[in-house]
């Protein structure tokens, strides 16, 4: 069952334990974006794997970022930004005519390299947020399912008695799992991470990555980060990505993340992860 | 040339002094005035102040005593009904040129329009009222003083929203979307919300700016002696009453233009300052 099609599913009738092994792969077929005129990312084509850790990593400005927010047409919020190519999401098209970026970011979800807690919401109404303005979850059972959320980011116990309190009290490191939490309530097959760690501590680090382990026996996960190490540690499959001199990034090397750092394929991608540039 | 003495250096630290004296002078001066005017109004206003002014409605001519207590009451529901029509359009419109135009042509248009609004002078804006309402309906009318208190207060409110509008980071637009929510959801829900003490700021400046207004409202509202309630009827208003007071030859209405200015002041002082203060509550999250 593809999740764009049946407009707005209810939690209750896809259950947390249901069908969800195998959803949420997601393809892209030479996806190239565009800022204006300026080409940012070309021909880049790869499979992410469900209930697997894929890390896109390459150095600062290869285009990684963009690449990962056409995966749940965020891209296009950009002014002036464009794409071409496709990206399947269990074979059906995200970018086809017809499907509305408002369910494809409901199916997709993501999060941002700064936690950003709404400043004006409770912790509860940050969680609560995706499920209301989307109608997917009755009064009754909205306090259910945000413990859940909380927990499967686990965050529950640290916030359990203060969920009235404004989200901007929280340390960075649980504002960021509260955004994890944000993402996850509203029950997505995919969750996207774009450099989630780069503004924590390394305390906060650690549990983000502990975290991820915990989150890919449910979702498909993808993780934009310019740590090699950090890919290394909490990845399954790696994607190098590099600009050319012409400064549009493209896939240099694909494939399970064991291989890529240890065997690398291409040249660039060993002298990458050697340290000899980014 | 840690210890110089040359003229020119001499010459430079005169000039210094001066001007910091100039600056301190010009400081003192726009202080200056504010206190003069204020204490003016309380000196001559408090003397007739009494609880029957805000109680009473005028007496008839030559009989002691009476009050204002109509044309405060009429100040606040011209002031009420001028939000009830310009802040919805004035809000809208920032939300327009903040998230929706931005640098369109109908943006620059609508900013464009916006600024020559803000230099109308009030009077031709009373005019236009005129035309447009007192002629239609065959009379002057509450309704047609607020409508030209809400032409005044429309640019400074459209202005305000939208400063404020874009203040809200894009990071706060971008998770909003993340999580499947729709444009306007986001608008509703997410920014309108972290915009809401700046907004509110800018609604505040609009009121007391709209409250102290007088040549809007002479040949629209027009001025009642009596109590009235009806939107259709000429309404009494502070600064109609204050003109009206000022300009007649009894002493004692006089003394009540007075207190009828100081009332005034201090309803706009309280507008200023309550603005101030979640201007700063905003600012500090």
């Amino acid at each position: 069952m593809s999740a764009l099609e049946t407009a707005t599913p209810t939690v209750s009738e896809r259950g947390p334990s249901a069908a969800l092994e195998q959803a949420g792969r997601v393809e892209t077929v030479k996806l190239s974006a565009w800022y204006g005129d300026r080409q940012a990312v070309r021909d880049m084509s790869l499979t992410i794997q469900p209930n697997r850790v894929t890390a896109v990593i390459g150095p600062s400005g290869c285009g990684k970022s963009t690449f990962i927010r056409c995966l749940n047409r965020m891209h296009e919020v950009t002014p002036g930004a464009g794409v071409a190519g496709k990206v399947l999401l269990d074979g059906q098209d995200i970018y086809a005519p017809g499907v509305d970026p408002v369910s494809v970011r409901r199916t997709i979800g993501m999060v941002f390299q700064r936690p950003v807690v709404f400043p004006t919401m409770s912790i509860f109404e940050n969680v609560a947020i995706g499920l209301r303005v989307n109608g997917l979850a009755s009064r009754r059972r909205l306090p259910e399912i945000v413990e859940r959320s909380l927990a499967q980011a686990a965050l529950w116990d640290e916030v359990k008695d203060k969920l009235t309190e404004p989200g901007t009290a929280l340390s960075g490191g649980q504002q960021q799992r509260l955004c994890i939490a944000r993402a996850l309530a509203v029950q997505p097959e995919v969750l996207l991470l774009d450099e989630p760690a780069s503004a924590l501590d390394p305390q906060a680090t650690l549990r983000i990555e502990e975290l991820l382990q915990q989150l890919k026996e449910r979702y498909t996960v993808a993780i934009v980060t310019h740590n090699m190490q950090q890919a290394a540690r909490v990845s399954d499959y790696t994607a190098f990505m590099l600009a050319g001199a012409d400064r549009v990034g493209e896939l240099i090397e694909y494939g399970e993340t064991r291989e890529v750092f240890t065997n690398p394929k291409d040249r660039r991608t060993e002298g990458y992860l050697t340290g000899r540039f980014g | 040339m840690l210890n110089p003495r040359g003229l020119s250096y001499q010459r430079r630290r005169a000039a210094d002094a001066f001007m910091t004296g100039l600056a301190f002078l010009a400081a003192a001066a726009a202080i200056g005035v504010l206190v003069v005017v204020l204490a003016y109004i309380v000196v001559q206003g408090a003397t007739a102040l009494s609880p029957a002014f805000f109680t009473q409605v005028p007496k008839p001519v030559g009989e002691p005593g009476g009050g204002m207590a109509n044309a405060i009451v009429g100040t606040l529901y011209l002031v009420a009904l001028a939000c009830v029509i310009g802040l919805p359009i004035g809000i809208g419109a920032g939300i327009y040129l903040a998230e929706y135009g931005r640098q369109g042509r109908l943006a620059s248009l609508v900013r464009f329009v916006t600024d020559v609004l803000t230099g109308v002078p009030s009077i031709v804006i009373g005019i236009f009222a005129y035309t447009i309402i007192v002629l239609t309906m065959r009379g002057f009318s509450a309704l047609a003083g607020s409508v030209a208190l809400a032409i005044i207060m429309i640019p400074i409110v459209t202005k305000a929203a939208e400063e404020i509008i874009r203040l809200v980071p894009n990071d706060v637009r971008e998770a909003s979307l993340a999580v499947g929510a729709t444009r306007s959801q986001t608008i509703i829900r997410v920014v309108l919300p972290s915009a809401g003490g700046g907004i509110l700021t800018g609604v505040m400046l609009a009121i007391a700016r709209a409250a102290g207004e007088t040549a809007p409202l002479l040949f629209t509202a027009f001025g009642n002696r009596f109590w009235n309630l009806d939107p259709t009827k000429p309404i009494a208003a502070m600064p109609l009453q204050i003109f009206n007071y000022a300009i007649s030859p009894y002493e004692d209405w006089h003394a009540q233009a007075w207190a009828g200015a100081l009332v005034l002041v201090a309803l706009v002082l309280i507008t200023s300052v309550t603005a101030r203060f979640f201007a700063r509550r905003t600012h500090n999250v």
